[in-house]
């Protein structure tokens, strides 16, 4: 039987580390509300989305009062609409009507985010998928919790280096929608290569064409445990550091797996996956930067920061697969400057560059993540670091993502305010040579070879 | 059985657990182990109950705990058992 000892150590991780559940994600196909005539298309969408979600935030009131964790987010995640919009959708303006029955269901069922405006072009663009790609900023400036994502490449098709091209010109210029929020719509818009189909976590979430009719995805959470749990192993060597760090992941991913099964069995709908990630909020002590100073770095961005983040995002896996019977998403520890008071610390100390977030990303999921630029960044030089982020995604057969914000307006040594969730970011400085001429060749990286890796 | 772990933390004072499981009594709940502790002065209650054949719903109970945690100035939280053996127990 559970001993006093174990009830106190759970309710610790919840009512003093942090321990959450961040999100419940439905994913819903809308592949049958494909139709020729946009306003059926559009009423098939609300009509299935209202009916399938109407009882998730109700059911994930009741799991968290049930077991006593809190349950951050619940949300929805939809095929991306450049296929389900195709037949019907002319102009951009028209996947925007699309984009406006999305919010006005996700405000109906009471989610806070709906991701899936997205289009998949790894290897090259229909015409939907590029009025999509068009009517991202009109989409993301007019509503409110629509969340949009472009995968832009994969290990097996390469690059498609115009769709990449085009989305450097799509955040500059939804950022100039949003310029009056601070370009708040960027937050909200993720570039992929090697997008998962089952992520539950926003912005990029969408439900990818190879899923089930509805899914429940669960994302868990828990830097603060991670790091009170490091607090107990301060000098020991890495064999120690490792073991402590795998056992609470598995702890922390118990608790995820069962509330998805509870989720999955109350609304009647089949589990997916557990997305088993580390993901910082602003709140102190709920940071993984503050992990990785524990384990040892005077601030993060120093030396040895890569293989620190390495070492932690490999252990939270191993710790964390056991206790899941089924493990997806982009699960690894997430490192967005925003929304993680450590990252921006060490940014506003100068000491994580750009530069670095990028090495970082080579070991860890997902990417560029929250990253405040300044607003005149020439959109080359956005597509260029989004290339940038892509490529290590290509070549390493991982996921990776770029969710920047150009700040229309503010420069470096600006502080952005996006509220909530989403945090606040100093606006950091980006390399300042052209790349003009080699993003807009025209064309696609070709996908690479799988043999001698080196 | 329909297993639900209470826990109770606060000040210690006279009648907390008589107070508890006179509530539980009244509703039909049947408590299946008691273990309690005093951390660093605070006192810490944990127990175990059952309840299956409960004259009231789980929310019910949970708040009408949580009113005489309030009454007496300490936490009283109710949880189903499961997330407990979930993360302690393979």
């Amino acid at each position: 039987m559970i001993n006093i000892y174990e009830v106190n150590e759970t309710n610790k991780m919840i009512e003093q580390e942090n321990l959450d559940v961040r999100t419940i994600t439905l994913g819903i196909s809308l592949l049958d509300c494909a139709d020729g005539n946009l306003d059926a298309v559009n009423e098939k969408i609300y009509r299935k989305i209202t009916s399938l979600a109407k009882n998730l935030v109700a059911t994930g009131e009741e799991i968290s009062r049930d077991y006593g964790i809190p349950i951050v987010n619940k949300r929805i995640s939809v095929t991306p609409i450049a296929l389900v919009g195709a037949a019907a959708c002319r102009t951009p303006e028209d996947f925007v009507t699309i984009a406006k029955t999305l919010d006005r269901a996700a405000k109906e069922v009471g989610v806070n985010f709906i991701g899936g405006y997205s289009a998949l072009v790894n290897k090259g663009m229909t015409t939907a998928d590029r009025n999509l790609m068009l009517s991202i900023p009109q989409a993301l400036a007019e509503t409110e919790r629509v969340c949009s994502s472009v995968n832009v490449g994969s290990t097996k098709t390469g690059l498609d280096m115009d769709a990449i091209r085009l989305m450097g010109e799509i955040v500059k210029k939804t950022a100039e929608a949003t310029k009056e929020k601070d370009s708040l719509g960027c937050a909200k818009l993720v570039v992929f290569c090697n997008a998962p189909d089952d992520n539950p976590f926003m912005a990029g979430a969408f439900h990818g064409v190879t899923e089930a009719d509805a899914i429940i995805n669960v994302g868990v959470s828990g830097p603060g445990v991670v790091k009170t749990a490091l607090e107990q192993a301060r000098g020991e060597n890495f064999e120690v550091l490792c073991e402590t760090i795998k056992k609470i992941a598995f702890k922390i991913t118990r608790v995820g797996q069962l509330v998805a099964q509870e989720a999955s069995r109350r609304l009647g709908v089949p589990f997916g996956i557990i997305d088993l990630s580390l993901a910082p909020t602003p709140a102190i002590g709920d940071s993984v930067a503050e992990i990785l100073e524990e384990i040892g770095l005077e601030r993060v961005g120093a030396p040895g920061t890569t293989a620190a983040l390495a070492m932690l995002n490999d252990q939270v896996k191993k710790g964390g697969i056991m206790a899941s019977s089924y493990v997806g998403g982009l699960s690894g520890a997430f490192i967005p400057v925003s929304e993680d008071q450590g990252m921006i610390d060490a940014v506003a100390a100068g000491a994580l560059t750009l530069e670095k977030l990028e090495a970082m990303t080579c070991v860890c999921s997902v990417g560029l993540d929250m990253i405040a630029i300044p607003g005149d960044t020439p959109d080359t030089t956005i597509a260029g670091i989004i290339a940038d982020e892509a490529a290590i995604g290509m070549i390493n057969q991982k996921t990776t993502a770029v969710r920047i914000i150009p700040v229309i307006g503010k420069t470096v040594g600006d502080t952005v305010e996006f509220g909530g969730l989403l945090g606040y970011a100093p606006v950091m400085p980006v390399n300042p040579y052209s790349c003009a001429d080699f993003v807009t060749r025209g064309g696609r990286i070709p996908a690479p070879i799988h043999s001698f890796k080196n | 059985m329909n297993k639900v772990i209470i826990t109770v933390v606060g000040k210690d004072t006279v009648g907390i657990i008589g107070k508890v499981c006179t509530y539980l009594a009244e509703n039909q709940v049947n408590i299946l182990d008691i273990s309690q502790t005093i951390v660093q002065g605070f006192f810490n209650m944990m127990m175990i109950v059952d309840m299956e054949n409960a004259a009231a719903s789980f929310e019910a109970v949970a708040s009408g705990l949580d009113e005489i945690g309030q009454e007496i100035g300490v936490s009283i939280k109710c949880q189903r058992e499961e997330i407990f053996t979930k993360m302690h127990r393979i």
